[in-house]
């Protein structure tokens, strides 16, 4: 085989591909790390638990992490009032917490990209009437504007995937329609448009290519607004109901015992606070890597 | 700038007119009827579900409902809540204070804190010291404040017996609510002469463990906000001039560049708050501090459904209006506005 490609290769129009700048981008490839690590445990989560999340060992309550005097070498991180293993219990939650955020996000991104791309492009009544709306779901606090929307529905985790996507419309459609503002000055657009192209195929062919970056950017950090919003509306008891296997269920259920089972707070949070980290790495990484203009 | 001023606040009215008809539909929209809900059982005797009906005012078109609503609005009558029966504005007055004290010391928390830190990164670039707080607030920006709040419960409260757990101030303290500051009210002449500063000391106790676990994200931010914004200002020409004109860095700093740089960040301030109002949701319940976060939980948990709609009402007005403020005193402060 020929290797005439590589040898073209110089210094200077040596492009490293998107892989590599992102491995080579510290935040970035730590943030990766971490979202892989989660994604993972969630994919192959019964691999990895020796306990089913819900059994209930009646002999075993309370049973602090393996590293105290008491802890048993079956139950990693220990058990929690009722005896489930905290462990396995985590490994099931990550499923919960990815699939929110994921839901989330092509929910919020599917809507907030056309609203955006719609008002950037047409302007006039419809940009005023969209941005109000845009304008009025801002102004509710983001865990407030959940709990309307679960008041209407009824708590679950359904209704809180839709809760949340609501409150992550904004984000999306502000960035593509300041992207498109920008894009639609360009003699690209007009150049489309002589050629005869329909406004909806020069605004989908032509300028939405443009706003990918700073949407892909946009994405990772809602998905970290997410999961930190759907673990609080669990947390208050307004998303995912008990039984299930959740991080901010398992924190409300250890918020009785922080006396005598502070374990059973510690571990779930940890988990919360690393996905939600791991997400917000990569998104800032990405902008670092999208957008040579800002210097860090 | 007096136009402009004048188009941002005729923006304000669609978006207000849009928080009340949300706040309005909200007690139509919930699944079933709500007259038997607000009446419960006693909704079975059809005099009773008339009368109520018509004392809602469901009997008439909805935009005349909504009419009346604003109407009513207006002559500060929300409705009384289910569960205690009390009026809601009544209670809004009553608990507000105690959620504005402690999102007031949560800021001047995250303020005192957050500044500094971003001054640091931002003169010792791509230091250790910059790499450490960055790495620091970007976990900080990350934190699930409804496990924080446990977690220094956990560390400060059992562990070290140093703050109590919940609540405003110790249930020794008989306060007579004068401002609804409980740190303002506790140094009142009777209070000081029958118990000294114990009072106060009790209060400031109290809300030091909330303000932390509420102005932690905040804290993040405004370090994050300051040092990109100062590092902004000292590529500028004029700070080149001071440097080259003599001026001790600390000087070039704090009289040049920190005036300029500080710009953006009151427009963080302001916009934070709707995070802020997140964050005592939370933060109230967890420490159980008797204020609207609280308040409107604990009125979604027992679908006390006029007083989710006063709260929906309030903090969406009370959010426009900070919004509009930061606007004007922006164009105030910065004179590239005007």
């Amino acid at each position: 085989m020929k290797t005439n490609q590589s040898e073209e290769v110089t210094i200077d129009n040596y492009k490293p591909s998107f892989l590599k700048k992102v491995t080579q981008h510290k935040g970035a490839s730590i943030g990766l790390f971490i979202i892989l690590f989660f994604l993972i445990t969630a994919l192959f989560a019964p691999f990895f638990v020796n306990h089913d999340p819900g059994t209930i060992y009646e002999n075993s309550l309370k049973v602090p992490p393996v590293w105290a005097a008491e802890g048993q070498t079956s139950f990693f991180l220990g058990t929690d009032d009722l005896g489930r293993d905290i462990l396995s219990r985590l490994i099931y939650g990550s499923r919960i917490s990815i699939f929110i955020g994921f839901f989330v996000v092509i929910l919020s991104l599917t809507l907030g990209t056309l609203l955006g791309l719609i008002s950037g492009y047409f302007g006039g009544t419809i940009d005023r009437v969209i941005m109000r709306v845009i304008d009025i779901i801002m102004s509710f606090p983001s865990i407030l504007l959940a709990i309307v929307v679960v008041t209407l529905l009824g708590p679950g985790i359904k209704n809180a995937v839709f809760a949340v996507s609501i409150v992550s419309i904004p984000g999306f459609t502000r960035i593509v329609r300041s992207t498109v503002l920008v894009e639609k000055e360009k003699e690209y657009k007009a150049a489309s448009e002589a050629f005869g192209a329909s406004p909806f195929r020069t605004l989908f062919l032509e300028i939405f290519p443009n706003c990918l970056a700073p949407l892909i950017v946009q994405g990772s950090l809602s998905f970290s607004d997410a999961i930190l919003n759907a673990a609080a509306l669990s947390f208050l008891g307004l998303g995912a109901q008990p039984p299930i296997a959740e991080w901010g269920i398992m924190l409300s259920d250890a918020k009785p015992f922080i006396e005598s089972a502070p374990w059973m707070a510690t571990s779930p949070g940890v988990c919360i606070l690393l996905l939600v980290l791991g997400f917000n790495l990569f998104g800032d990484g990405l902008r670092d890597i999208l957008d040579p203009k800002l210097e860090r | 700038m007096s136009k402009k001023l004048f188009i941002k606040f005729l923006d304000v009215i669609p978006t207000a007119i849009g928080i009340s008809l949300i706040a309005f539909l909200l007690i139509r929209l919930i699944p079933g009827d709500p007259v038997m809900l607000l009446l419960g059982e006693r909704g079975s005797d059809p005099i009773v579900y008339e009368k109520m009906k018509v004392s809602l005012g469901l009997d008439l078109p909805w935009y005349e409902q909504y009419w009346s609503f604003i109407t009513k609005a207006f002559s500060g009558d929300f409705g009384t809540s289910i569960i205690s029966k009390n009026s809601v504005w009544e209670e809004f007055k009553t608990l507000f204070p105690a959620t504005l004290e402690l999102g007031i010391v949560a800021l001047f928390f995250a303020l005192t804190i957050g500044i500094p830190l971003g001054i640091v990164a931002a003169i010792k670039r791509n230091s250790f010291l910059d790499y450490l707080f960055m790495t620091g607030s970007l976990v900080g920006y990350s934190m699930p404040i409804f496990w924080w709040g446990l977690i220094l419960i956990i560390v400060f409260s059992v562990n070290l017996g140093l703050t109590p757990v919940s609540g405003r101030i110790s249930v020794l303290y008989d306060i007579e609510p004068l401002t609804g500051f409980m740190l303002i009210d506790s140094l009142q002449k009777e209070v000081i002469e029958e118990e000294g500063f114990s009072a106060f000391i009790s209060a400031l106790k109290h809300l030091i463990l909330p303000s932390i676990a509420m102005g932690t994200i905040p804290l993040a931010v405004i370090a994050r906000m300051t040092r990109s914004s100062l590092l902004e200002v000292l590529k500028e020409d004029y700070i080149r001039t001071a440097k080259s004109k003599g001026l001790s860095p600390f000087y070039v700093i704090c009289k040049h560049a920190l005036r300029n740089a500080l710009v953006p960040i009151t427009t963080v301030i302001g916009l934070m708050f709707g995070s802020i109002i997140t964050g005592a949701i939370l933060t109230e319940t967890i420490f159980s501090w008797p204020g609207i976060g609280k308040w409107i939980l604990d009125a979604v948990n027992g679908r006390d459904y006029p007083v989710i709609q006063g709260g929906v009402l309030f903090i969406g007005f009370i959010v426009v209006t900070i919004n509009l403020t930061v606007d004007i005193l922006y164009s105030i402060i910065n004179p590239k506005m005007r």
